[in-house]
C-alpha cells in the first residue's frame, strides 16, 4: 500500500501583505504520509529560524523513525510507536531550537508553535502546541479538529468571554504553549479515524484570523477537486482580508483507504521489530 | 495605553489614560474616576484590564450603564465606544488605535504562567489589581491592531451571470458570494472569485479549460470584464455587473 496512491498532499507558504518576511515553515510528504507546520515567533528574524528548524527536524526524524518501526507497533507497554516517536521527536526538536536560543543573544526567547499529522492505518495521529490548527471537511461538515493552546480560548472556556467577543479581542496570538522557549514541552496528541474523502487543512493563525470558518470550510468544499487552486485561493483570501500575518496552509485529501498491513504473520513481524 | 475622553453634552471635558488593573467610576470620592452628578450611583461601573482588553462593568447601578445606547452588564470595549452615564459620556480610544500605523500586528507571543491573573467570569471587588503590573512587564507589549471582522468585498459592484444556452438559458446567477463553482464536476469546473478589485474566473478541473470571449484561459486567473462571454461545459453564459 503506497501512501501516495491514496493521499494527495500540498503545502503553500505566504508571507502576507504587511510582513517582510516569512517565519511559517511547512513540510509534507504523501509518501510518508507526514504533514508538519510551524509559525515561528521571536525578534529580528528568530522565528523563521525557529519553525524552520521545527520542520526539518520533525520531518527527516519522524519519515526515519517510521521507516525502522511501522507507526502502529506498540512497545511492551502496549504504547503505540506513533505516539512515543511523536513524543521523543518533538523533545528532540524543542531541546535543538531551546539550545540554539540560550546560545545565541539574536536567536533568545525564539519558539514556534507545531502541527504534525501522521496519517497510518485509516487513521491520523495529531500532536500540536499553540494556536495553529488543523481542520477537517468531512461530507458537509468543516470543523476545527485542534484546540489552541491560547489565552483567548482559555478565557472561552472558562466563560469569561463568548466566541463573538473572542473576535474583537486585542489579545490576540497570545500562546499558552510553544515549541522552544523552555526545556521541556507538552504537546497534545490525539488519534482520529480517517474516512476516505475526508479533506484536511493544517493552517497558521495568518489564515484563520483573516478569514472566517465558514469561507474557509466553503473553499475546501468548491475546490476539493485541485488542491493548489485551493491553497492559492485560501491564501488569496487571507491577502484580500488584510493579510496583517504571515499565511500557510497545508491540504491532504483521502482519496481511499490505507490499512496498515493485515496478514497476521506482519503484525507478529511488526512486534519484533 | 487606552484612554476614555469624558464629555458632557458634546463638551469634552477631560482624558483619562487607563493606567490601572481595575479603574472605578461612581459618585463617590473613592472612585478613580469620580462624576460628581445625582444620576451616577456611588460605584457605578468599573473598567477591567486583562491583558489588551479592557471589558466595562456596571456594579448595578440604579441607572445603568449604556454603551452606544445599549444598556450593557459586562461589555468588552471596542475603539469609539461610547460609553454613557447619566448625561456624561466616556469614549473609548484603544491603545492600538493610538499608535502610528505599521506598527506590527497580528504577532504571536508566548503567555508565561503568571503574567496574568486569573479573572474569575464573575469578576469581584477582590479581583487581583496585578493585571496592571502583568501589562508592563511586556508580556503582552504588541501593538496589535484591533483584527476587524473580515470585510466581505462590499465595494465591488456585484457580478451576476446570464445563461444563454443550454436548457438553463435565461437564468441568471448573482456573484454573492467570495466563490461560486460553474460546470460539471468530473467534466469542467470553473471557480468565480469575488476579489476587492473585481472578479476572476480560474479553471479548477476538467481537460478543456474555461473560453471567456473567444479565448481560452490558461491556468491562471482571468479578470472579467463587463459583459464577458464565458463558454464552460458546452454552455454559454454572459457576465455583466449590476450597477
Amino acid at each position: 500500500m503506497e501512501l501516495n496512491a491514496v493521499l494527495e498532499m500540498v503545502a503553500q507558504s505566504d508571507p502576507g501583505m504587511v510582513r517582510s518576511n516569512n517565519e511559517d515553515s511547512v513540510m509534507a510528504s504523501a509518501a510518508c504520509g507526514l504533514a508538519v507546520l510551524a509559525d515561528g515567533m521571536g525578534g529580528y528574524n528568530a522565528g523563521e529560524v525557529a519553525s524552520g528548524m521545527a520542520t526539518t527536524l520533525l520531518g527527516a526524524e519522524l519519515e526515519k523513525a517510521f521507516v525502522a518501526r511501522a507507526p502502529d507497533a506498540r512497545d511492551a507497554s502496549g504504547k503505540s510507536w506513533v505516539h512515543a516517536a511523536l513524543e521523543a521527536e518533538i523533545a528532540r526538536a524543542n531541546g535543538a531550537i531551546y539550545q540554539a536560543a540560550q546560545s545565541q543573544p539574536q536567536y533568545a526567547g525564539m519558539g514556534t508553535t507545531l502541527v504534525a499529522c501522521v496519517f497510518h492505518d485509516n487513521k491520523l495521529t495529531v500532536a500540536h502546541i499553540g494556536d495553529s490548527r488543523l481542520y477537517r471537511l468531512r461530507g458537509e461538515v468543516f470543523e476545527q479538529i485542534t484546540r489552541d493552546h491560547s489565552l483567548l480560548q482559555e478565557q472561552i472556556d472558562s466563560g469569561m468571554l463568548t466566541r463573538e467577543q473572542a473576535r474583537h479581542s486585542q489579545n490576540r496570538n497570545l500562546v499558552t504553549r510553544a515549541v522552544g522557549i523552555d526545556a521541556e514541552v507538552l504537546p497534545e496528541i490525539h488519534d482520529y479515524e480517517v474516512l476516505p474523502g475526508d479533506i484536511y487543512l493544517l493552517c497558521s493563525d495568518g489564515l484563520n484570523d483573516m478569514v472566517e470558518d465558514d469561507e474557509i470550510g466553503m473553499t475546501l468544499g468548491m475546490l476539493s477537486a485541485n488542491l493548489e487552486l485551493c491553497a492559492e485561493q485560501l491564501i488569496q483570501m487571507a491577502n484580500d482580508n488584510g493579510g496583517r500575518d504571515n499565511v500557510s496552509v497545508i491540504l491532504v485529501k483521502v482519496k481511499g483507504a490505507y490499512p496498515a498491513a493485515q496478514g497476521w504473520w506482519r503484525r507478529l513481524l511488526a512486534w519484533f521489530k | 495605553m487606552a484612554k476614555l475622553i469624558l464629555s458632557i453634552e458634546g463638551a469634552t471635558l477631560k482624558e483619562i489614560p487607563l493606567t490601572k488593573g481595575r479603574t472605578t467610576i461612581g459618585r463617590k470620592p473613592q472612585n478613580d474616576i469620580q462624576i460628581d452628578n445625582l444620576a451616577i450611583s456611588g460605584e457605578h461601573a468599573v473598567l477591567a484590564l486583562v491583558g489588551n482588553d479592557v471589558f466595562l462593568e456596571d456594579m448595578n447601578s440604579t441607572n445603568g450603564t449604556f454603551v452606544n445606547g445599549q444598556q450593557v452588564k459586562k461589555h468588552l470595549l471596542q475603539n469609539g465606544d461610547s460609553i454613557e452615564l447619566g448625561k456624561y459620556s466616556l469614549k473609548y480610544v484603544s491603545e492600538a488605535a493610538q499608535h502610528a500605523p505599521g506598527a506590527d500586528f497580528e504577532k504571536t507571543m508566548i503567555l508565561r504562567p503568571g503574567a496574568m491573573p486569573h479573572v474569575s467570569p464573575t469578576t469581584t471587588p477582590a479581583a487581583s489589581a496585578s493585571a496592571h503590573e502583568a501589562t508592563s512587564a511586556g508580556m503582552m507589549a504588541q501593538t496589535a491592531a484591533r483584527a476587524t471582522a473580515p470585510t466581505p468585498a462590499a465595494a465591488t459592484p456585484l457580478g451576476v451571470i446570464q445563461i444563454l444556452s443550454g436548457g438553463n438559458a435565461g437564468k441568471q446567477l448573482e456573484l454573492v458570494k467570495t466563490l461560486t463553482t460553474l460546470g460539471k464536476p468530473g467534466v469542467q469546473v470553473a471557480v468565480i472569485a469575488r476579489r476587492p478589485h473585481g472578479y476572476f474566473i480560474t479553471h479548477v478541473e476538467g481537460a478543456s479549460f474555461p473560453v471567456v470571449n473567444g479565448q481560452m484561459i490558461g491556468t491562471q486567473a482571468h479578470q472579467l470584464n463587463d459583459h464577458a462571454i464565458i463558454e464552460l461545459a458546452g454552455i454559454k453564459m454572459e457576465f455583466f455587473l449590476k450597477s
